[in-house]
C-alpha cells in the first residue's frame, strides 16, 4: 500500500514536472534584453536570442526592382483606364506592376488581377480592391508621414508578404454561435481568443476602437487624472477593453508594454517612451484606414472575402507589424518606389462610398476623462 | 536525515474504537469513523464523524446552489459543448451586470441576474459557516480565534463583492465568477485605478502576506526541527519548557539575537494572517471610493519617487493644437 502510494506520488510528480516543462511557453537562454528607460523601473524589452534571430530573418524586406529607363511616356495617355498613376512614366509604371505582382500574386501573376485580353477591363474585383490599395499606400506614405510610417514608408509587401490577402487581417468576431435557449450574456470575453494572447479579456475591441472613425478621442484611456474622484468614473469594464487592445498592440510589435509605458503610472504621458506617441497615431491611421479605404470596398469584396457579420477584411497593427515594432525591421522600403510616396488620389479614382468624410472642425481635445 | 524532510506525517494514530473526543452538550455527529492511509499522511488517520446540523446543512446547500448556478452559466457559455466546457474551463466565468443596471436587485437573468442569485447564496453559504464555526467553538469551549481570523477573510471577500460596489452604486465593479477572468479583473482593477501598489493598504497586505508565509516557514521548520526533542508538543512547552523549545530558543537568538516564544510565535502567525485581508479589505475599499489614481495620490503625498528624464518630452497629443492632430482625417 505504502510502496503503492510513493510510486503513484512519485508519477504524478513526473508527469506535472514534464507537463509544465512541455507544454507551456518558456522562452529559453539565452535571452537578449534591450533596456528603454531609466533604470530601476524595469523599462526593458526581453526577447530569447534564437527568437529575436528567427524573427528578423522572418522579416527581410524585399530587394527593390531595378530602376526603370527613363522615359517621357506617362502611364494615363499609353494605357486606357489608368486612374491613380496616370502621371507616372511607362517604364515606371510598368515597372511597379511587376513589383506589386511579387510582393501580392508571386504564384497567379498578373491574371490574379487583370484580364489579359485587356489590361484595363475592371471586371475583377481583385483590381479594383488593387487600386483602391495603391491609393491607401500612397496616403500612409504621405499624410502619415510625419506621425507614424516616418521615413520607410510600406509598400504593399509591408502587409502582403508575397500572399494575396494579407495573413493578419481581421473581422469583427461575433463570439460564440448560439443557436437559442438560455444566453449567459458574457461580455463579449472569457473565451480563449488568440486577439488578446488568450487572456479572458474582451476579445473583440477591435471592432469598438479600430474600425470605428469616429469613436471619441478619449475611449480608450481608462484612468482618473486626479488623485481623488471628482465625477463618476469609467467602469472596469472599460479598462478590460482598453487592456484587450494594448495585448493586440503588444503582441502585434513584439514588444512588451514598456516599450512605451512606465507601467508604474501607465496613463502618465510625461514618464512614457517617444514610441507611446507613434503608436497613439498609429491607433488614428489604423481607424482612417479601416474607415476610409477598406469598409467602402464593402460591395467590391465578394462574400467569400467577408467575415462572419459580413464585414469587410480590415487591418490592425500586426496587419503590418507582423512581430516587429518596425515592419520588416525598419527598412526603407518607399525610397525605391517615388510613385508610392505622394498621393495622386482624384475624385474619378475614387469609389464614391469612399468620399473621406472630412468633419467641417477637426475634432477638439477633449477635457481629459474622468 | 530524509526523516525530517519528508513532506508526509511519519507516524499514523489508529485506535482500536473510534476517538470521540469530550463529551459536549449537543452531540449530533453523523457517519462511521473510519481510518485511512491517506488521510493519514496529511492529518489524523481517523475520518469522521462529522458534525453537520442544521447551519452546516444550511451552508452546504447554499454553497452547491452558487456552485451550480456559476458552473451551469459558464457550461450555457460555451453553447452545452462538455468537450469545450472542460477545454475552456479556465477561461469561462459569470460576470456581474453591466454599468448601466446599477444596483438594480435583479437585472434579467442572463444579463447579471444569474450573478446576484449566485452571489446571494455563496455570501449566504459563507456567513451560515461562518455561525457554525463560531457555534462549534463554542460547544467544545475553545476561543473564538479561528472564527474571528474566518471573519477577516470574509471581510474581503464582502468588501469586494458587496461593500464596494453598493459604495460605488453598480454591481458592475463586483468581480466575476470565474478561474482567469477573476485574475483578469484584479489586473484591470488595478490599470483603472491607477497601479494598486501605490495603495498603502495593498501595501501592508502584501507584507502581511508574505509575512505570513515567513513566519509559517520558520515556524514549521524550527518545530520540526526540533521534534526529535518533543518539540512537536509546543503548546505544553509555552509554559513547561522542555529540551525542545530551549533548543528552538537558542537557534533564533543564536543566529538574529532574539526569538519567539511558543506561545508569541502563534500570535504572530494569527495576527499575521488576519491583518492580510483586513488591511487588502480596507486598501479595496478605498479604491475608486475616495481615491481615484494610487499613483497620483502617492504623488501627492510624496511616496512615489520622481526618475530622471531619458527621453525629450512626450507630451499627450490630445492636448496638442487639433491642427497637429491627423486625427481620422486624410
Amino acid at each position: 500500500m505504502k510502496i503503492f502510494f510513493t510510486v503513484l506520488g512519485a508519477a504524478v510528480a513526473f508527469f506535472l514536472t514534464v507537463a509544465m516543462i512541455g507544454l507551456t511557453d518558456w522562452d529559453r537562454p539565452p535571452l537578449v534584453t534591450t533596456q528603454n528607460g531609466f533604470r530601476g523601473t524595469a523599462m526593458a524589452q526581453v526577447h530569447t536570442r534564437e527568437g529575436a534571430a528567427e524573427t528578423k530573418d522572418a522579416n527581410l524586406a524585399p530587394a527593390p526592382a531595378d530602376p526603370a529607363e527613363p522615359g517621357d511616356d506617362l502611364a494615363g495617355t499609353t494605357y486606357e483606364n489608368v486612374q491613380v498613376l496616370k502621371n507616372v512614366s511607362v517604364n515606371e509604371f510598368n515597372r511597379l506592376m511587376v513589383s506589386m505582382t511579387e510582393w501580392v500574386s508571386p504564384e497567379q501573376g498578373c491574371t490574379y488581377c487583370h484580364n489579359t485580353e485587356n489590361m484595363a477591363d475592371d471586371s475583377l474585383y481583385q483590381k479594383k480592391v488593387a487600386r483602391r490599395m495603391l491609393q491607401m499606400t500612397q496616403h500612409l506614405n504621405s499624410t502619415w508621414k510625419d506621425k507614424h510610417t516616418g521615413g520607410a514608408g510600406v509598400t504593399c509587401y509591408t502587409c502582403h508578404r508575397g500572399q494575396p490577402v494579407p495573413a493578419n487581417v481581421w473581422f469583427t468576431d461575433p463570439g460564440p454561435n448560439r443557436p437559442g435557449g438560455f444566453v449567459p450574456r458574457n461580455n463579449g470575453q472569457n473565451l480563449a481568443k488568440a486577439s488578446v494572447g488568450l487572456a479572458s479579456l474582451p476579445y473583440d475591441t477591435l471592432t469598438e476602437y479600430l474600425a470605428d472613425k469616429n469613436i471619441d478621442n478619449n475611449a480608450i484611456r481608462v484612468n482618473a487624472t486626479t488623485a481623488l474622484p471628482t465625477s463618476k468614473g469609467k467602469p472596469i469594464q472599460d479598462a478590460e477593453k482598453t487592456y484587450g487592445l494594448m495585448i493586440h498592440m503588444s503582441e502585434g510589435l513584439g514588444v512588451n508594454c514598456t516599450f512605451c509605458h512606465n507601467t508604474r503610472a501607465i496613463s502618465n504621458w510625461s514618464q512614457s517612451t517617444p514610441q507611446r506617441t507613434t503608436a497613439w497615431h498609429g491607433i488614428r491611421m489604423v481607424r482612417d484606414l479601416n474607415g476610409n479605404y477598406l469598409e467602402p470596398l464593402l460591395s467590391t469584396f465578394p462574400p467569400n472575402r467577408l467575415g462572419a457579420l459580413g464585414d469587410v477584411p480590415k487591418v490592425n497593427c500586426t496587419t503590418c507589424h507582423n512581430g516587429v515594432n518596425k515592419p520588416l525591421n525598419g527598412a526603407h522600403v518607399v525610397d525605391a518606389y517615388p510613385e508610392l510616396a505622394t498621393s495622386t488620389e482624384t475624385a474619378s479614382a475614387t469609389p464614391p462610398a469612399a468620399e473621406p468624410a472630412v468633419p467641417a472642425t477637426p475634432p477638439a481635445p477633449m477635457p481629459a476623462p474622468q | 536525515m530524509a526523516y525530517y524532510q519528508n513532506i508526509f506525517s511519519e507516524v499514523q494514530v489508529r485506535p482500536v474504537t473510534p476517538e470521540l473526543g469530550i463529551p459536549v452538550d449537543v452531540d449530533r455527529r453523523w457517519g462511521t469513523p473510519f481510518n485511512s492511509y491517506l488521510f493519514g499522511l496529511i492529518g489524523n488517520a481517523q475520518v469522521g464523524p462529522i458534525y453537520i446540523g442544521y447551519l452546516g446543512a444550511l451552508s452546504f446547500a447554499c454553497g452547491l446552489i452558487a456552485f451550480e448556478i456559476i458552473g451551469l452559466n459558464m457550461w450555457a457559455s460555451v453553447n452545452w459543448d462538455p468537450v469545450q466546457f472542460l477545454r475552456q474551463l479556465p477561461w469561462l466565468a459569470l460576470e456581474p451586470p453591466r454599468p448601466q443596471y446599477g444596483l438594480k436587485v435583479l437585472p434579467p437573468l442572463a444579463e447579471g441576474g444569474w450573478w446576484l442569485i449566485a452571489g446571494f447564496f455563496l455570501t449566504a453559504s459563507v456567513l451560515l459557516w461562518w455561525l457554525r464555526l463560531f457555534r462549534r467553538a463554542k460547544a467544545l469551549g475553545l476561543g473564538y480565534h479561528v472564527p474571528w481570523a474566518f471573519a477577516s477573510a470574509i471581510w474581503l471577500f464582502l468588501v469586494l463583492g458587496f461593500i464596494r460596489p453598493v459604495l460605488m452604486g453598480s454591481w458592475s465593479e463586483a468581480v466575476p465568477f470565474g478561474i482567469f477572468p477573476h485574475l483578469d479583473w484584479t489586473a484591470a482593477f488595478s490599470l483603472r485605478y491607477g497601479n494598486l501598489f501605490y495603495n498603502p493598504f495593498h501595501m501592508l497586505s502584501i507584507v502581511f502576506l508574505y509575512g505570513s508565509t515567513l513566519l509559517f516557514a520558520m515556524h514549521g521548520g524550527t518545530i520540526l526541527a526540533v521534534s526529535r526533542f518533543g518539540g512537536e508538543r509546543e503548546i505544553d512547552q509555552i509554559v513547561d519548557r522542555g529540551t525542545a523549545t530551549e533548543r528552538a530558543a537558542l537557534f533564533w537568538r543564536w543566529t538574529m539575537g532574539f526569538n519567539a516564544t511558543m506561545e508569541s510565535v502563534h500570535r504572530w502567525a494569527w495576527w499575521f494572517a488576519v491583518l492580510t485581508t483586513l488591511t487588502g479589505g480596507i486598501g479595496i475599499l478605498l479604491t475608486g471610493t475616495v481615491v481615484d489614481n494610487w499613483y497620483l495620490w502617492a504623488v501627492k503625498h510624496g511616496v512615489a519617487p520622481a526618475y530622471p528624464q531619458v527621453y525629450p518630452p512626450v507630451i499627450d497629443p490630445l492636448t496638442l493644437p487639433p491642427t497637429t492632430v491627423p486625427g481620422v482625417t486624410p
